[in-house]
């Protein structure tokens, strides 16, 4: 008994570094822009700070439900948006408060919908798992594993429908690869040519169970081939990597008209949601994983590059605590939903306008 | 006016919303090249061609979510489910999703989404073919499910659903695409919610819906005829939104009702209406509210005992006969 626990530890202290074990984070491109990449930088911290910020407030009870945090996945998430162009459609799973952040919704609208607040970006129906904006054609955090793949698959059958230049990207964890809907979506979506990037967050766990004590295949990306379908593996840690990975994919969708599978290997800095002890995971490995921080090393490389210095940084820090304190600020001086609208928004009424038909 | 088939009068509306509306399309398992199980799309593909007839895989949970997904983008997918047990297949999408993504979004995407399908027993395709399953879909906010049981209210309803902007669960039944009924010229549209009396009487109501609805008609056609008794039908035709005021008028006029359902008696549409009325129309009841459903087994194959588990005219008659009133009015 005791050797096999030993045995465990060792295999996941051992599989993190394996996972990981990517190119190291290059020096940055020449021709990559300053401004962007500070803006990359901004939102890294930006979804880092208001993280911590929600776990705080849920131990203050001004958040209720269950809240799934981002933590640890900052470049995951950022190179995710930026690979994207405002005109194309997001479908996230309940990890979503980041992408939400990215895709431009406020952090305001965003700390309300925590809140449960009229203000909230889905009027505080959904809470933290049912993000949804859709002017920013953010189609919302889903909280049924693998039920968005589905509808994400049909956004893009409407887009292949009606000829238009869109491209949907469809996030879902690594445990999600297991499921029925991920192959019966990726294969309507390769039969019907659908421009579309499904999107693997590997972060090695689905709630405590391990990536290849769940799939029999770990390296998800392969799992493509099944369907004859490009895809790609990137370093969930760099943010470069991420969003090349998914230009390239979008690009695939637009002009060849075919979907992509890529897998960004990230890591959780938590347990699963808030309120999970994250017992099951080998400290060491856990340090490990918080040493290979997304937004230091994207900092070091900035700093290599002299296009940050400890005093940018500084500011940058600020600038997002005093954003951060606002958010929460409006979320706790917005108002409830008011009782009489309990029953609002069960059925459309008639006059209801379409998208894509307005 | 002309005489058509249910099956014809599904087809011809399907043909007619698809030429009047290019932002409606066709999808389902084998609804193209096969024609459809049930033929109720034949010819369709041809016409108009693979973009808006489009053959499924068989994968209902993700054909139904991709529906889901057009349909949030604005377009108005009809989904054909080969037979309604294969629709369990599809319940996340369906409950999960597409009855949940408008409220639950605070009102930003509305789901312009039509499943048809249909559910029946009797024609000994045993347990995991022959269901009626529509009570599992009524008791969810955000669907509706409309059953019609006329060629007429199949035309009108169905264009009412293609043209709603909210998932509208559609129940044929196997039984009714060869019966026969006028069905009126032109853009004829049904309302959601609005039950319809099929036969005025005076003596007892008998409310039902689908295939049962055309059976207790012909049971009270008889025995008016017969100078028995004078029963009134009601035809729900929809089951979400409940039209609450036409049963609960017709009850107030003949004291005596009795659901004629061909699904299992628990939990029923016959529970759902015995428990309305005795909220809203207690005082005016004179006898218990009968339910006439099937047996409560998984349907056998074998003709008898298929025969003996499923409710029909004469279980219908037995309850008429406990419950009628003791002299004519």
């Amino acid at each position: 008994m005791d050797t096999q626990k030993e045995t465990d530890a060792a295999s996941r202290a051992s599989v993190y570094s394996r996972d990981v074990s990517l190119p190291a984070p290059a020096p940055l491109p020449r021709d990559e822009d300053r401004d962007t990449l500070l803006h990359y930088y901004y939102q890294m911290v930006l979804i880092r700070q208001f993280e911590e910020k929600a776990a705080e407030m849920y131990s203050k009870a001004k958040i209720g439900g269950y809240c799934h945090l981002n933590l640890g996945e900052e470049a995951t998430v950022v190179g995710f948006c930026a690979g994207l162009e405002p005109s194309d459609y997001v479908y996230t799973n309940y990890r979503e408060h980041g992408y939400a952040i990215g895709r431009g919704i406020s952090p305001n609208a965003v700390m309300a919908e925590l809140f449960g607040k009229e203000t909230g970006c889905s009027h505080g129906r959904g809470g933290s798992m049912h993000l949804f904006d859709i002017e920013r054609r953010f189609m919302g955090g889903y909280a049924i594993v693998g039920g968005q793949i589905p509808l994400a698959t049909g956004a893009a059958f409407a887009i292949a429908y009606r000829g238009s230049n869109e491209v949907v990207a469809c996030q879902m964890g690594d445990g999600t690869t297991n499921g029925g809907p991920f192959y019966e979506s990726l294969n309507l979506a390769k039969i019907y040519q659908l421009p579309i990037i499904y999107f693997v967050v590997n972060n090695l766990y689905g709630m405590g169970l391990r990536v290849e004590k769940g799939s029999a295949v770990s390296e998800l990306y392969q799992k493509a081939c099944a369907f004859d379908m490009h895809s790609e593996r990137v370093d969930g840690n760099d943010v470069l990597a991420v969003r090349d990975a998914l230009r390239t994919a979008a690009r695939i969708a637009r002009e060849q008209h075919e979907p992509s599978l890529i897998e960004a290997v990230s890591y959780r800095f938590r347990g699963h949601s808030v309120v999970d002890p994250d017992r099951y995971r080998n400290q060491e490995e856990v340090q490990a994983g918080r040493a290979h921080d997304p937004i230091s090393a994207f900092a070091a490389r900035l700093m290599a590059a002299s296009l940050l210095d400890e005093n940018g940084a500084h500011e940058i820090e600020e600038q997002v605590q005093r954003d951060v304190a606002a958010a929460v600020q409006f979320a706790n001086e917005s108002p409830d939903p008011a009782l009489e609208e309990l029953f609002d928004y069960i059925y459309a009424p008639e006059d209801t306008p379409l998208k894509g038909t307005e | 006016m002309a005489e058509i088939t249910y099956r014809q009068a599904l087809h011809d509306t399907l043909r007619e919303e698809l030429l009047r509306d290019e932002n409606v399309f066709l999808l389902g398992e084998e609804i193209g090249i096969f024609e459809g199980s049930y033929k109720i799309t034949a010819g369709l593909l041809k016409e108009f061609g693979p973009k808006r007839v489009v053959d499924t895989p068989i994968c209902e949970n993700s054909f139904v979510g991709m529906a889901t997904g057009a349909a949030m983008l604005g377009l108005r997918p009809i989904v054909e489910i080969m037979t309604i047990n294969f629709i369990v297949l599809a319940m996340d999408e369906i409950v999960n999703h597409a009855a949940k993504i408008y409220y639950m979004f605070g009102g930003q995407c509305p789901i312009p989404l039509v499943i048809r399908t249909p559910g029946g027993g009797g024609q000994q395709l045993a347990a995991t073919h022959s269901q009626n399953l529509e009570v599992w879909f009524a008791h969810v906010p955000g669907l509706k499910v409309v059953a019609p049981s006329t060629p007429a209210d199949a035309k009108g309803m169905l264009r009412t659903a293609v043209r709603d902007n909210n998932p509208v669960i559609f129940l044929e039944n196997l039984a009714l695409y060869n019966t026969k009924g006028e069905v009126p010229d032109g853009d004829y549209t049904v309302p959601f919610g609005q039950a319809k009396v099929a036969k005025e009487g005076a003596d007892l109501t008998v409310i039902s819906y689908s295939r049962m609805s055309t059976m207790a008609l012909d049971v009270a056609r008889r025995l008016e005829q017969a100078n028995k008794l004078s029963i009134e039908v009601v035809d729900l035709r929809s089951l979400r939104p409940l039209d609450h005021e036409t049963i609960i008028n017709s009850v107030k006029k003949t004291n005596r009702a009795i659901v004629f359902e061909e699904d299992w008696r628990s939990f029923g549409v016959g529970a759902e209406i015995a428990a309305t009325l005795q909220e809203e129309a207690f005082d005016f009841l004179d006898a218990p509210i009968k339910r006439v459903a099937s047996v409560e087994v998984p349907l056998p194959y074998s003709k008898p005992l298929e025969r003996a588990a499923l409710t029909g005219a004469k279980q219908l008659m037995e309850a008429i006969d406990e419950i009628k009133p003791r002299r004519r009015r």
